[in-house]
């Protein structure tokens, strides 16, 4: 067992600290929080990472990636964040979207979308979730009729939309066939967010930020090759999004980077690092933190022995996320109501909504016990009736 | 880098599962609570091998390290194996690395062989916030125990009370107090004059404790530091959270198998979610503990300086998850699962017991926090 680089990887790390350390003065400053407030500067960033083959690591290199491995993306990861430089800025478009764009797309779409992807010069944003579904994403009601010329019209709302205000385009899941069982009638299309009907206004949050948006779909016109896989089979496309985001959910934990000793920093000198509830508490989010560090080791073996990353991924999810509360709580207890607001108390507030995105928690137990531990699944009752016959295609179509 | 297991050590892992099931030890350890003998499964330890896992070559042994006695360890947990084999690895493990002493070089090759049983009482580094060594057992009006002491001949006095695996050792490495006040390791044989060990149960009778006295016992002092003897008490707490580990495992195989195949309200009981994610926590606890396991290996052979860390956040996330594991077990098989007919009271009893030895669970934690709040400051002096 060793941590230990190949020969070469030990020169690819060293290509990358290098060029890190010359290019540097080019990057900007690192925000603190999970989201950028404005992320122009980000973008062009980006850019000179993507020339630099820095972006879309395991990405093949047919479509503009470096057609490398999980771990040389953890090595380019690791150093950007060892240099204090911020990474890529669009984590949804080059983790989920471009992956799904080159599994699926024609080559008439490789060809126009990715390489601005990669390079930041065009954003992207997710449209999966809705008022009414989001664990359920199945039951999505965004509709999308073919039209007898061979276009689409759509109508419908998303929301929880990451970056959907900086974006130029989306990866749309919407409804195309009503009348069969509600995972067979689902399409993934791409959009325009410019086109005439969309809307995007953002939500704000909790903290006051607004990291998200909801996104209005009023009779929004797409083009017959704005369907992105086979028609009625989004499904399975939204599958395919959604391995490569736990393989993209690897290299952001090891980015953000967070450690233990980080969280205790700001609280070290207080006489309350003695108090034997308070070391137990540290010990509770430092086990969690480092699990995840040594997960990710595990992880990355298995990956470059042939594995492909499982829904147990999940787990993951829920370590993170009780770490970043048990940590936050902890620094404003120590640091007393003061600390609310500041960059403590903004990433406690962050943490309860976070605990639903990517899965909520319970859906991700659900998941883990019924594929990784073989449980019984709940009975459904909504299984093999066409969707418009479900409560919620009934209220749609009323 | 590689962060799996070889197939050396899947081999390993595999043999031992293998050798284990012909065992009857969950029998015996139900068995054993009524006053039967235990199962003596240190015939199949010897056998496999596992007597000299850590002990080199050179010395009869296989020349292997923490890492795959923890392997073997998760095993034993699983299987409620009580062999005496921790106390044999943290004691040979300690007594490898003294080997240059001819006396200690001439005992070797009879415990790796499994011919002699070695056990070791092992003794609390300081904490970043507290100030020596002493013995894990408190003492009424608090502290905690002192070491026994060694005199300038090395004839040791005093008492280790209630530590694991000393009955039925040959030897055993003792950590004392030297006549210049300076901690060492001393060997002694129990069959010595002034020697005694006294064997009682409390909970587990898989895991019988003993204390151990001594009136002025003759001992042969051993070239050891206090980093050779933490890295012992280490090694122990690494050891007990493999054990823990295969704890989690067995109690999760029985929860789901049973949830399986008991209905109630016309379903399996594991298809609803208040029981399916209990489960689940169970595995998000293994896999927490096994990448501390992971984490713990690696540092006893690559990383020493984060060792202390390593071993200590394995064991509080093992004996939590053991905890957490044993009792949900119970809870998803209901009224049957809480009987003495049924496996799951005596994993239940194992991590009740497992827990509170060695320091426990708490003092694991402490050690895990007084290493990062060590580093923090670190830090901030040095940003200063």
């Amino acid at each position: 067992m060793d941590l230990k680089d190949t020969p070469d990887q030990a020169a690819y790390r060293q290509r990358v600290r290098a060029w890190i350390e010359e290019h540097r003065h080019e990057a900007p400053e690192l925000s603190s929080g999970l989201h950028a407030a404005d992320p122009t500067a980000f973008r062009t960033w980006q850019g000179t990472l993507a020339d630099a083959g820095l972006v879309g690591i395991t990405w093949p290199k047919e479509f503009g990636g470096a057609g490398l491995g999980p771990i040389e993306q953890v090595i380019v990861s690791t150093e950007l964040r060892r240099a204090g430089c911020p990474g890529i800025v669009d984590h949804i478009a080059v983790g989920n979207i471009g992956p799904t764009i080159f599994t699926y797309g024609s080559s008439a779409q490789q060809e126009r979308y990715l390489g601005p992807l990669l390079h930041g010069d065009e954003g992207w944003c997710q449209l999966f979730s809705e008022p009414a579904a989001g664990s359920d994403l199945a039951g999505i009601t965004t509709r999308a009729v073919a039209q007898d010329d061979g276009t689409w019209r759509v109508t419908g709302q998303k929301v929880w939309t990451t970056m959907a205000q900086f974006a130029d385009y989306g990866m749309l899941l919407a409804r195309t066939d009503p009348d069969v069982p509600k995972h067979r009638g689902l399409t993934m299309f791409l959009i325009d967010m410019r086109a005439a009907g969309v809307t995007v206004r953002p939500l704000r949050q909790i903290s006051g930020a607004a990291h998200f948006n909801e996104v209005f779909l009023d009779d929004v016109e797409l083009p017959a090759d704005a369907v992105l896989g086979p028609v009625d089979g989004g499904w399975g496309v939204a599958m395919t999004t959604l391995m490569f985001e736990r393989l993209a959910l690897l290299a952001a934990f090891e980015e953000l980077g967070w450690s233990a000793e980080d969280f205790v920093e700001p609280v070290a000198d207080l006489p309350a690092m003695g108090d034997a509830h308070v070391r137990q508490r540290i010990a509770e989010l430092t086990t969690e933190l480092l699990s995840l560090r040594y997960s990710a080791y595990r992880t990355l073996t298995a990956l470059s022995r042939g594995d492909v990353p499982g829904p147990e991924a999940g787990l993951g999810k829920i370590a993170i996320i009780n770490a970043g509360v048990q940590a936050s709580e902890l620094i404003v207890d120590l640091l007393g109501p003061a600390a609310i607001d500041g960059r403590w108390g903004d990433l406690a507030m962050e943490m309860p909504g976070l605990r639903s995105g990517g899965g909520t928690e319970e859906i991700l137990r659900t998941t883990v016990g019924d594929r990784v531990l073989g449980l019984p699944p709940e009975p459904r009752v909504d299984k093999d009736v066409p969707f418009s016959e479900l409560t919620t295609g009934k209220a749609v179509a009323a | 880098m590689n962060f799996g297991l070889s197939e050396e050590q899947e081999l390993l892992r595999d043999t031992a599962r293998d050798a284990l099931e012909r065992l009857d030890t969950i029998a015996s350890a139900r068995e054993a609570l009524d006053g039967v003998d235990l199962l003596d499964s240190w015939s199949t330890a010897a056998e496999a091998g596992w007597a000299g896992l850590v002990i080199d070559e050179e010395h009869g042994g296989a020349g292997l390290g923490v890492f795959d006695a923890m392997l073997v360890h998760e095993e034993l947990g699983r299987r409620l194996t009580g062999t005496g084999l921790l106390g044999h690895v943290t004691a040979t493990g300690l007594l490898n690395a003294a080997a240059q002493d001819e006396r200690v070089a001439t005992i070797l090759p009879a415990l790796a062989a499994g011919e002699r049983r070695a056990a070791m009482t092992l003794a609390r580094p300081p904490r970043d916030d507290d100030e020596g060594w002493t013995l894990d057992a408190p003492v009424p009006g608090g502290g905690r125990a002192s070491l026994p002491a060694a005199d300038a001949g090395g004839a040791l006095s005093g008492t280790v009370a209630l530590h694991p695996e000393l009955p039925g050792a040959d030897v055993v490495v003792v950590v004392a107090t030297g006549p210049s006040g300076r901690v060492g390791a001393y060997l002694v044989d129990t069959a010595a004059p002034g020697v005694q060990i006294t064997e009682v149960v409390h909970g587990d009778a898989t895991r019988p404790l003993g204390t151990l006295e001594l009136r002025q016992a003759a001992s042969t002092p051993l070239q050891a530091d206090e980093g050779d003897l933490a890295r012992a008490w280490y090694t122990g707490q690494a050891l007990l959270a493999a054990e823990a580990l295969g704890v989690c495992q067995a109690t999760l195989d029985l929860g789901v198998a049973y949830a399986k195949e008991r209905h109630a309200f016309g379903r399996p009981i594991g298809s609803y979610q208040a029981v399916k994610h209990q489960l689940v926590e169970i595995l998000r606890r293994i896999d927490l503990t096994r990448n501390l396991c992971f984490f713990a290996g690696y540092a006893a052979d690559s990383s020493p300086g984060e060792f202390a860390l390593a071993a200590s956040s394995a064991r509080f996330a093992g004996e939590q998850g053991a905890d957490y594991a044993t009792r949900t077990c119970i809870a998803v098989h209901g009224g049957i699962g809480s009987t003495w007919e049924h496996d799951a009271p005596l994993f239940w009893r194992r991590a009740q017991l497992s827990r509170r030895l060695l320091g426990g669970v708490e003092d694991a934690g402490d050690r895990v926090a007084g290493e990062i709040i060590t580093t923090a400051r670190d830090r901030v002096a040095a940003a200063a």
